[in-house]
């Protein structure tokens, strides 16, 4: 049975990893978790996100944070990645295609053209 | 909406919303055929008129739409089931401000939406929002599931509660407290 007293072993192992996180230079992920995102199956994407991220190693270069309505109800679920002023948004999310985001733009910085919401596809 | 589970998060998003510094989630399942949902929190409340109003989908705080349906799905899927919501809330400058949603569901009914992954609502509302003071409990007839992220802190001392593995360790801590019961 799991017990409380447990987190005081994580937090010792956690420490030397905090060290090194921070925010500077880092890619930054938003969900939108409003109803309309929640009712299109946002909750899953989300979770893909970061177990994937964590997966991958990429929790130093990436953050995955949540927000309200986006404004494009009908696109939902909608993921917003920023870096630094600029900004590419996939629109229609499932889980695979989560994984896919994180695979080829978060990790190889290629964007995947076929789920932004510029493409023909959606 | 598929599950409860996320209504529950939809819900309680408007406790975010509403700058609560203090949430609360409460499921009962120890009067059969029923599962009672409380989610409380000291947000800033709403007046009277605007609570009236909350059934109706044109009746919202979003700026992106004109249409808010949060709590008009919550009222259908009890209503459905032969239950009901209530809200009772007390606006700010009152000292006691906050809001109490308070839903009925008949578990037996044939329209009655599965409660789902409630596991995952949690996970997510203390990843996107780790600075609230969480309080979660599920009550069985024999048994209780129960969470406090306040406790939970008090343990990881300047760790944050929102990384992953204390994400982890949470689902599974919920989890094994969920497998007790059978």
């Amino acid at each position: 049975m799991k017990t409380l007293e447990e987190l005081a072993q994580l937090r010792e192992q956690m420490k030397a990893k905090m060290a090194i996180r921070s925010t500077e230079g880092k890619l930054r992920v938003v969900v939108g978790m409003a109803t309309c995102g929640i009712a299109a199956g946002a909750r899953p994407v989300l979770n893909t996100l970061t177990d994937e991220v964590s997966k991958e190693g990429l929790t130093d270069k990436v953050t995955v944070s949540q927000t309200g309505c986006i404004g494009i109800c009908q696109f939902e679920p909608v993921i917003e990645v920023f870096d630094g002023e600029s900004k590419v948004t996939y629109v229609k999310m499932t889980p695979d295609k989560a994984k896919r985001i994180v695979a080829e733009h978060l990790k190889g910085g290629k964007v995947v053209q076929e789920y932004t919401i510029g493409s023909s596809n959606v | 909406m598929k599950e409860l589970s996320l209504n529950i998060l939809d819900i309680a998003m408007n406790s975010v919303k509403a700058g609560a510094a203090h949430l609360g989630i409460e499921l009962d399942e120890t009067v059969s055929p029923l599962l009672t949902i409380i989610i409380r929190d000291d947000g800033c409340g709403m007046s009277e008129e605007f609570v009236r109003r909350l059934s109706d989908p044109f009746c919202t705080t979003r700026t992106t739409r004109k249409v808010g349906l949060g709590v008009p799905f919550y009222l259908l899927a009890a209503e459905q089931t032969g239950g009901g919501v209530t809200i009772e809330s007390t606006p700010e400058p009152d000292p006691n401000h906050g809001t109490t949603v308070t839903a009925v569901f008949h578990k037996d009914h044939i329209d009655f939406t599965p409660l789902g992954d409630i596991i995952s609502t949690i996970t997510t509302l203390i990843h996107g929002y780790p600075d609230i003071a969480l309080e979660f409990s599920h009550r069985f007839p024999t048994h209780e599931v129960v969470l406090s992220t306040e406790e939970i802190k008090a343990m990881l001392g300047d760790i944050p509660i929102n990384t992953l593995e204390i994400l982890n360790w949470i689902r599974d801590f919920l989890e094994e407290q969920y497998d007790h019961q059978s």
